[in-house]
């Protein structure tokens, strides 16, 4: 008889032949075969079991159950406008790549506030423009390191993606938005968005990577996301993870960091049934600086992960992790960061701090830090705290006469404040200012 | 407005109140004295309804209505107003939507309009004169890292924005320097009116030189156990606490015997 893990694999094999049958004419040579390798790379691995000191709180048991189907540009009826207009941030109205049910969408696309030399393309127009060596690279280093099953599974999927790459010296001035909407039109999906962003030296940009769902389908969102930033180039990347409740979000981010350059992340965490963002940041060259800060929100229902290392490889490198929670009904987080300073990384400077709010006694949350440091010329500082609302503020709320109800919200509200605060784009701090009081039934608009 | 009758308090098992009597009528200033620990806080906060408190015995009326009965923001809806010895310190909400919050509560529990952020700036920019309140302080977290005295401050600028008919102020006068103490009396003094009382909790005869009181009374071992007028403060001033204890001393045998 067969396993349960086996009847999965060749499950998705069968999707994979179709899917290699499908795009055939579509895609480079390399690509068919870098797809074909990461499947048996899958197959010889299997879905990650709790077993795995990395999964112990994560059991992905319902992702192997379920009956994904790969996305398929036949699939459904082609989106319209109307129904992703509430997602778009109007900051990016006008440069934005969006997909939707996993397929990239030229009609719902829009390049116009780029400048001149920034390429922003889907993967297939990219294989053919002049960059398609860079996009190879990318694309075949991160198979190389793919250690997991979920990169694995993405690569040999691999169809959809975003390329991005902002020549030297360029600052682009809008953020760059890639929406990958779900609609209830292709139930069951399995997306497997591939994002690849070059920033080359003395560059500048902000993206957004957006998650977002009209309906509540039941679909899975496998991504992959690797950042390269050249010598002091300058990325803000904004991940927001708004999926359906009912569907799973499983992610990885890794970014490079060069001489001097500077990575800010903030990544927002309020949809999907269950979801896990594994973070990298690599410090390759001296002198680099990184911010990775998060929020995650979640109610009865959810269960959300939050994975990272911040790998230290070389000198007089600065990382700040701030990560917030906020639990409520029935919810479980979990995080798990990890600060690797190696022997040859002196003058490292690392913080980190996960700080998590329980609103229920329902909700439970895992926070594990970890400092490992093999250099001995370093500042390193890590916390971790999980605690309720402040019965003392909670009373001294209520004594200036907001109800209970808005008393808790306002400081579940300054609990998350400092996160908030950072976004510098309006409409994704107004989405989350109502995501946070909307949830908890209030209003607040100072 | 404000009737207490015989309350007898608890707060972990420990009685703290133990036959408190009390009557406040509108327009009238009460000054409550006594020695540390004797109970004026407790007394304060379960006015204010403060979960930690039980009540054991004894009632409290609040313009005819039972106000035991009544949830905290209900009570300050209502009217009831403490300002508190140790303010609390609200991270990450500011200070003037704080405000904006509490002023549109009340407003909307009297069924008139609720005030947008920027006319509540106004009405804010103007109470803020009651108490000269520096106008950094609105924008920022609510009490987060203010001084003693901005705190207290603080306060009173909460009560001249909620206007409350009954406001127990604790110990507003300690942490405030000569300055500040003239310039939140006045500012208590213009939030007087005859449909509105207070009640001051104090250690010291000089703030009752800027509010003058209507009656002092002196809390000892959660007892009200001497009242009288403006006089008596100046008494205790000169006399200390230790002839009062004395006499309760002595009445307690006396009973006892
Ligand atoms: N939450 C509490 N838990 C335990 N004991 C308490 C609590 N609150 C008050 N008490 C005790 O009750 C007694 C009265 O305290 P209260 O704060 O009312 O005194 P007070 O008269 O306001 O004193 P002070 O002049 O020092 O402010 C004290 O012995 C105090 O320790
Ligand atoms: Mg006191």
């Amino acid at each position: 008889m067969m396993s349960q893990a086996t009847k999965e694999k060749s499950q998705y094999r069968s999707a994979f032949e179709e899917f290699a049958k499908q795009i055939a004419q579509g895609e480079p040579l390399w690509a068919a075969r870098l797809r074909e390798g990461a499947m048996d790379r899958f197959e010889a691995k299997g879905f990650p079991t709790t077993d795995l000191e990395d999964w112990k709180y994560t059991n992905v048991a319902p992702i192997v159950r379920a009956a994904f189907r790969p996305a398929s540009n036949k699939a459904g009826s082609p989106a319209q406008p109307e129904m992703i207009d509430p997602s778009i941030y109007t900051e990016a109205a006008r440069s934005r790549l969006v997909f939707v049910n996993g397929v990239y969408s030229p009609e719902l696309s829009s390049l116009e506030a780029l400048p001149a030399g920034v390429v922003l393309a889907d993967f297939a127009t990219a294989f053919t423009g002049e960059h398609a060596d860079l996009l190879r690279e990318s694309v075949e280093q991160n198979a190389a390191h793919d250690e997991d099953a979920f990169a694995a599974l993405n690569t040999a999927f691999l169809r959809d993606g975003a390329f991005l790459l902002i020549p030297k010296g360029v600052s682009v001035e809008a953020p760059i938005l890639l929406l990958f909407i779900s609609t209830s039109a292709d139930p069951d999906v399995l997306s497997s968005p591939r994002v690849v962003v070059v920033a080359e030296r003395d560059s500048a940009a902000t993206i957004i990577e957006s998650y977002s769902a009209s309906g509540d389908a039941v679909y899975f969102t496998n991504a992959v996301v690797d950042i390269s930033l050249g010598d002091n180039a300058r990325v803000t990347h904004y991940k927001v993870q708004d999926e359906s409740l009912r569907a799973f979000h499983v992610a990885s981010t890794r970014a490079e960091l060069g001489r001097g350059s500077a990575y800010n992340l903030t990544t927002i965490t309020l949809g999907a049934q269950l979801s896990r963002h594994g973070i990298e940041v690599l410090f390759e060259q001296e002198g680099a600086e990184c911010w990775v800060d998060g929020l995650y929100m979640v109610g009865t229902g959810q269960h959300a992960d939050t994975h990272s290392l911040i790998d230290h490889r070389k000198a007089h490198c600065t990382s700040h992790q701030n990560y917030k929670g906020i639990l409520d009904g029935k919810s479980r987080a979990v995080f798990n960061g990890r600060v690797f300073v190696h022997r040859d990384a002196q003058q490292t400077d690392a913080m980190q701090s996960n700080k998590n709010l329980l609103l229920s006694t329902e909700a439970r949350v895992d926070t594990k830090p970890q400092l490992e440091i093999y250099a001995d010329d370093v500042k390193c500082a890590h916390g971790a705290t999980v605690g309720q609302l402040e019965e003392e503020e909670l009373f001294y709320l209520a004594s200036r006469g907001l109800h209970a109800n808005l008393a808790r919200n306002l400081l579940t509200y300054g609990f998350a404040e400092e996160i908030v605060d950072k976004i510098k784009i309006g409409s994704i701090k107004a989405q989350l200012d109502e995501a946070i009081l909307n949830r908890l039934h209030a209003r607040l608009e100072a | 407005m404000l009737e207490i009758r015989d309350l007898h308090a608890t707060v972990e098992g420990k009685e703290i109140l133990r036959g408190i009597s009390l009557t406040v009528n509108k327009g009238e200033v009460h000054a409550i004295m006594g020695p540390n620990g004797s109970g004026k806080s407790t007394l304060a906060k379960i006015l204010a309804g403060h979960p930690a408190y039980e009540v054991t015995k004894g009632e409290v009326l609040f313009e005819g209505r039972n106000l035991l009965e009544l949830a905290p923001d209900e009570r300050a809806r209502e009217g009831i107003f403490l300002a508190f010895q140790y303010p609390v310190e609200v991270p990450g909400v500011s200070n003037a939507q704080f405000m904006r919050l509490a002023y549109n509560e009340k407003r909307k529990h009297h069924e008139e309009e609720e005030l947008d952020p920027l006319e509540f700036k106004d009405l804010l920019a103007e109470r803020a004169k009651v108490v000269e309140m520096d106008a950094g302080l609105m924008s920022r977290s609510v009490n987060e890292g203010f001084s003693g005295g901005e705190k207290k401050r603080n306060e009173i600028l909460q009560m001249a924005v909620l206007e409350p008919k009954l406001a127990v102020l604790d110990e507003t006068d300690s942490g405030l320097d000569i300055d500040a103490l003239r310039i939140v009396s006045d500012g208590v003094n213009q939030l007087r009116t005859p449909e509105n009382a207070i009640v001051l909790v104090t250690h010291y005869q000089r703030l009752l030189n800027y509010i003058v009181p209507d009656f002092v009374h002196v809390l000892y071992k959660g007892r009200i156990v001497r009242s009288g007028g403006k006089e008596l403060a100046l008494e205790l001033e000169a006399k200390g606490y230790d002839w009062i204890k004395d006499e309760v001393g002595n009445q307690q045998s006396a009973i006892s015997a």
